[in-house]
């Protein structure tokens, strides 16, 4: 089983990362589940989604604590208490960020992108989430990108989903294409 | 196909499959998606339904009441303070025998205040004479919303389906909807025969005096007791449709050739099951997902719980001041056992706590360890950050 928690803010689409990214893999006919940590939601606080990914059917719905991968919307929240709690040893680190850059003189490698600057180019939305889940699914291979977009099309239509796909590509351009295919591969084995 | 849907959109889905006449809702975290869904559902013109928009919970219970005596498939839906809010009405609908349907999406209650989920709310309204029916998974609470409305119907009793709210309501997974033809094939349209008609005019809900409420309550109580049949035929007989069973009154999984059982209600269950299939070093346990709390399916319970030595029952709910609440009922049940097991009472996950995967080991630890406890506890409560005297 594959599991995954994204951090960020109230406002930055959380949820609907956690949930689009899950979507994807249901279409690709796998099982998947996603869920907030609710807090009381606002604009600007901490809050957290998980993530899960199996072949089989997911029972458990206790929160992720030992992720495989951490998607982090917002660099500052790396200082938070409890955003890199429990990352598994081989576990990687997803980050908006001002440029493109790979830090792996840590344990665990830190990849930033900029996928607010790419949203606010592409939709005009300070909102990083689309561009972070295009550059996840371009460093793990999970699914193709193409199940990104036609989840973005089960919930935009018109212009602003042309601009999503647009965003997609842009942010899918930006990592390397297979970088976390091994620690994708060897958790949901 | 399996869709990938939040739980509380599948179910708004699912209610508009039922073809409800008059849905009445007031908002409430974590109830909102679903009512919301609904809503949009009939703006959309894809529910032919009158939505209303009432200023409290008190009033949507009204409403729901009101439409169904006058005739309509009517639902509601709501959870924790607007639970209590409509606590009056829900008695009311109960005792007049009223068919109608509402979705509790379980949350904790105030004070102090908390929106996460236990079940403190459905349990705060145990005794307004409803069914009740615990949902493990949103599969089962969509499959339990269809055949709610038909153990309504049928029984000419409410139905309140609960939901563990986040937990199942915010969860996103891949679910089976049923097709219309499915849903309408197993409930055909429907007429309250004690409702209201202009045409044969009668008074309902009018003073009983003591010359006849003992029998009204009585036969409230047979009626709840006869559902039992009701809830495990409709079971049955939607699998027939749908290829998914829910268990009907209980269902019985995990080890069933385990001394040790373990009772719960809710969602709960699944994170159990992957703990105890992770671990093989840890005990065995037969699970025992008690579907229907109201009514108490007493004589099943007790054949489920055959064999056992021990039994463990986990809620979601305390009754302060005594202990649990579902406990002392199935220690009550299991006194007619010739040798029923001992019974321990646990409450976890008060206010949205976490139930995590330790849940398991904690609970068989404290059963069968060393350090074996006796009594009433919440297992998963943190003394060290109380004041000596509360721990």
């Amino acid at each position: 089983m594959l599991e995954i928690r994204i951090h960020g803010r109230g406002g930055q689409g959380n949820v609907v990362a956690a949930y689009l990214l899950a979507s994807a893999a249901i279409d690709g006919g796998r099982y998947a589940q996603a869920f907030p940590a609710f807090g009381a939601e606002r604009r600007g606080a901490p809050v957290a989604a998980f993530v899960r990914i199996d072949e089989q059917p997911i029972r458990r719905r206790c929160q992720v604590r030992e992720p495989s991968f951490l998607i982090v919307q917002d660099p500052a929240l790396l200082e938070v208490p409890g955003t890199l709690a429990g990352l598994q040893a081989h576990g990687t680190i997803l980050v908006d960020g001002a440029e493109a850059k790979i830090d792996d003189s840590g344990d665990n490698e830190i990849i930033t992108m900029p996928a607010t600057r790419l949203a606010m180019e592409h939709i005009g939305r300070p909102v990083p989430n689309t561009a972070l889940l295009a550059a996840f699914i371009t460093l793990t291979e999970l699914m193709p990108l193409s199940a990104l977009l036609d989840a973005l099309a089960e919930r935009f239509k018109g212009p602003v989903l042309e601009n999503n796909q647009k965003l997609v590509e842009a942010a899918a351009a930006t990592v390397e294409a297979g970088r976390w295919r091994e620690v994708a591969n060897g958790v949901s084995a | 196909m399996a869709l990938a849907l939040e739980g509380s959109q599948a179910l708004a889905r699912t209610i508009a499959l039922c073809r409800p006449q008059v849905v009445a809702a007031y908002p409430i975290t974590p109830q909102t998606h679903i009512v919301e869904g609904i809503a949009k559902l009939v703006a959309d013109g894809k529910l032919d339904c009158e939505m209303v928009s009432v200023e409290s919970e008190h009033s949507a219970a009204s409403v729901a009441l009101g439409a169904a005596v006058a005739g309509s498939r009517a639902y509601t839906a709501s959870a924790s303070q607007g639970i209590l809010l409509m606590a009056e009405v829900l008695f009311d609908i109960a005792g007049l025998r009223v068919p109608l349907v509402m979705t509790c999406a379980n949350r904790a209650l105030s004070g102090p205040l908390n929106i996460w989920n236990d079940q403190q709310d459905s349990m705060a309204v145990r005794d307004a004479g409803w069914i009740q029916l615990y949902c493990a998974t949103n599969q089962e609470a969509i499959d339990t919303t269809v055949q709610a409305f038909r153990i309504a119907e049928r029984c000419e009793l409410p139905v309140m389906v609960c939901v563990d709210g986040f937990t199942l309501t915010h969860t996103l997974e891949p679910l089976d909807l049923p097709s219309a033809e499915q849903v309408d094939g197993f409930l055909p349209a429907y007429r309250f025969h004690h409702g209201l008609d202009p045409a044969d005019p009668r008074s309902l809900g009018t003073l009983v005096a003591p010359e006849h409420f003992s029998e009204v309550r009585h036969a409230h109580h047979q009626a709840l007791m006869r559902a039992q049949t009701e809830i495990e035929q409709a079971d049955h007989e939607w699998a027939a449709v749908v290829g998914r069973h829910c268990g009907g009154l209980l269902e019985v999984r995990g080890d069933a050739g385990a001394r040790l059982g373990i009772l719960t209600l809710g969602s709960v269950l699944g994170t159990l099951e992957d703990a105890m299939d992770n671990d093989p070093s840890l005990p065995r346990a037969r699970f025992i997902k008690l579907r229907s709390y109201r009514p108490f399916p007493a004589q099943a319970l007790r054949k489920a719980c055959e064999g056992l030595d021990t039994l463990i029952v986990l809620e979601r709910a305390l009754s302060p001041g005594a202990g649990g609440i579902v406990g002392p009922e199935v220690q009550t049940a299991l006194i007619e056992m010739e040798a029923p097991p001992r019974v321990h009472n646990f409450a976890a996950g008060l206010g949205g706590r976490d139930l995590t995967l330790d849940l398991y080991k904690s609970l068989v630890d404290a059963v069968l360890g060393e350090k074996r406890r006796h009594g009433f506890a919440i297992i998963d409560v943190d003394t060290t950050l109380l004041p000596e005297a509360d721990r």
